[in-house]
């Protein structure tokens, strides 16, 4: 496969992420409405699946916010190059953002100034792995600023424990309420160094809302978490009701004796992802 | 003028009621929380910057490109399409309000803006200023942007692109964009507010629940 064919690939993967919502999480929000006891809250739950319908007929971005990129990428080095294969990546997103078109949304932090094709120092993130099998994985996730906004890291002390991870993810989803345009899927990320717990809870958002965690601890940590969220009645957009997340999603990593550190990325009911695989030599 | 006339219909067991700007003080006035709006002609798009700019143009007395008078100003920044001269808007959902809520208020008090929709709603600080104001706040579902785009008429101006497409003004004539929810009113209804006293004694019930009080 040349690396040409690799950046339309790309591209296309951008416009679909865009344009359209996961398998899983499209019936994940069509649950919500059922499930919904408010009537406001039902609602915004209806107006939501008809705009989803209406983006994907259309191909058209479903959230005017199209968000900052993420890509993940899991690639045989000796099959592909990553500095060329991050090239491609980059060009595959000016390219979107020209033709779909996306909206420009890379700005210079202090001076606000726009860069114009959503590219700018350390933007997008790329997030690497590596295998053996000959094989390159790529991820695409935009992520819009409500939801990123109200991200989180609390260094906890540890003897906080389990309670004092469930009042930080209830307390925040409470003070975020309607911001981040939930129902939300949450991403929690316990333990590591600060900047790995945030990687973490951001890795958690990526698994498919059908897919349940492996580990039976954090599966009904997991349960639990999302019964409490939802048992908040912060609801769709913030407007009262029964459905304020659509999943809670925990990953952990091994941390230092005197830490507890968790963070929480909150994921708007928008949330994009789309990944392909493509195997041989470009 | 656009040819629609303000009106009542009912649908769903709901009240259904389509306005037309400029906005008078009795359209407003009749809105209740919890009702749904339609709107029909000229409103104007601005977020974070776009208020800064207005607010300092009429601080040193200066005209804005656009009269407000009876106008809806929706917090939101679109992804829009320039096609030769003109411009397609492809997909405009709410932005949050409270980022800039100071801003959006206090631009209704000084000219006569009549309604803001966005998604998050306000402060019951910011609501009171707003009220005062005679100017409610609507609410629409955020990332729901390709459905308000397909009401849109006409891109009649665009102002300030040098603050970027999402922070630009941009002026708009549409036609039955919606459902808004009236979320706060001039009675003194506030969802928003009413939504957070019900969530805090549910916050206080999980916490006692789970013994989480330190």
């Amino acid at each position: 496969m040349s690396l040409d064919r690799l950046e339309d690939l790309a591209y296309l993967l951008i416009k679909k992420s865009v344009t359209t919502l996961p398998d899983d999480v499209k019936l994940s929000l069509r649950k919500a409405l059922s499930s919904e006891k408010s009537e406001v809250g039902r609602k915004q739950l209806e107006t939501i699946l008809l705009n989803i319908e209406l983006a994907e007929a259309e191909e058209l971005p479903l959230c005017q916010d199209t968000g900052l990129f993420s890509f993940y990428i899991d690639l045989d080095p000796r099959v592909y190059d990553p500095l060329k294969v991050k090239k491609v990546l980059v060009e595959a997103l000016r390219r979107a953002t020209i033709e779909i078109p996306l909206r420009p949304n890379a700005v210079h932090p202090l001076t606000r100034e726009n860069s114009g094709d959503n590219v700018g120092l350390g933007i997008p993130y790329f997030e690497w792995t590596f295998n053996r099998e000959g094989y390159l994985e790529l991820t695409v996730a935009p992520k819009g600023a409500g939801s990123e906004n109200m991200t989180k890291l609390a260094m906890l002390p540890p003897h906080a424990g389990l309670k004092g991870i469930i009042k930080f993810v209830v307390d925040s989803v409470v003070q975020a309420g309607g911001a981040p345009c939930p129902p939300t899927v949450l991403g929690v990320g316990v333990g590591g160094l600060a900047e790995e717990a945030l990687k973490l809870a951001k890795q958690a958002l990526l698994r498919p809302l059908s897919q349940p965690n492996p580990d039976p601890e954090l599966r009904r940590l997991e349960a639990l978490l999302l019964e409490k969220v939802n048992e908040t009645g912060v609801g769709p957009m913030g407007l009262g009701g029964s459905v304020t997340a659509l999943a809670v999603h925990v990953n952990y990593a091994h941390t230092h004796t005197a830490s507890l550190p968790v963070a929480l990325a909150f994921q708007c009911w928008a949330t994009r992802r789309a990944t392909l695989r493509v195997e041989g030599s470009p | 003028m656009l040819g629609y006339a303000s009106s009542n219909v009912k649908g769903g067991g709901l009240a259904l009621k389509l306005l037309c700007t400029p906005l008078s003080e009795g359209d407003v006035e009749t809105l209740k929380a919890g009702d749904y709006v339609w709107l029909s002609g000229l409103i104007v798009v601005a977020r974070d910057q776009a208020h800064a700019r207005m607010l300092s143009l009429l601080d040193e007395g200066k005209p804005l490109p656009v009269n407000l008078k009876g106008l809806v100003v929706y917090h939101a920044g679109p992804i829009a399409l320039r096609e030769g001269e003109s411009w397609r808007v492809l997909s405009i959902g709410p932005t949050t309000s409270s980022r800039f809520e100071k801003q959006a208020v206090n631009l209704a008090a000084k000219t006569g803006v009549k309604m803001l929709v966005g998604k998050g709603g306000l402060s019951p600080r910011s609501a009171e200023v707003l009220r005062k104001a005679k100017a409610v706040y609507c609410a629409y579902p955020g990332g729901v942007g390709v459905l308000p785009a397909k009401s849109i008429v006409e891109v009649v101006e665009v102002h300030w692109l040098d603050l970027g497409v999402p922070e630009a003004l941009w002026i708009l004539k549409v036609e039955k964009l919606g459902p808004l929810l009236v979320a706060i009113d001039l009675h003194g209804g506030d969802l928003y507010r009413d939504v957070a006293s019900k969530v805090k004694s549910n916050l206080e019930k999980i916490n006692d629940e789970l013994g989480l009080n330190f």
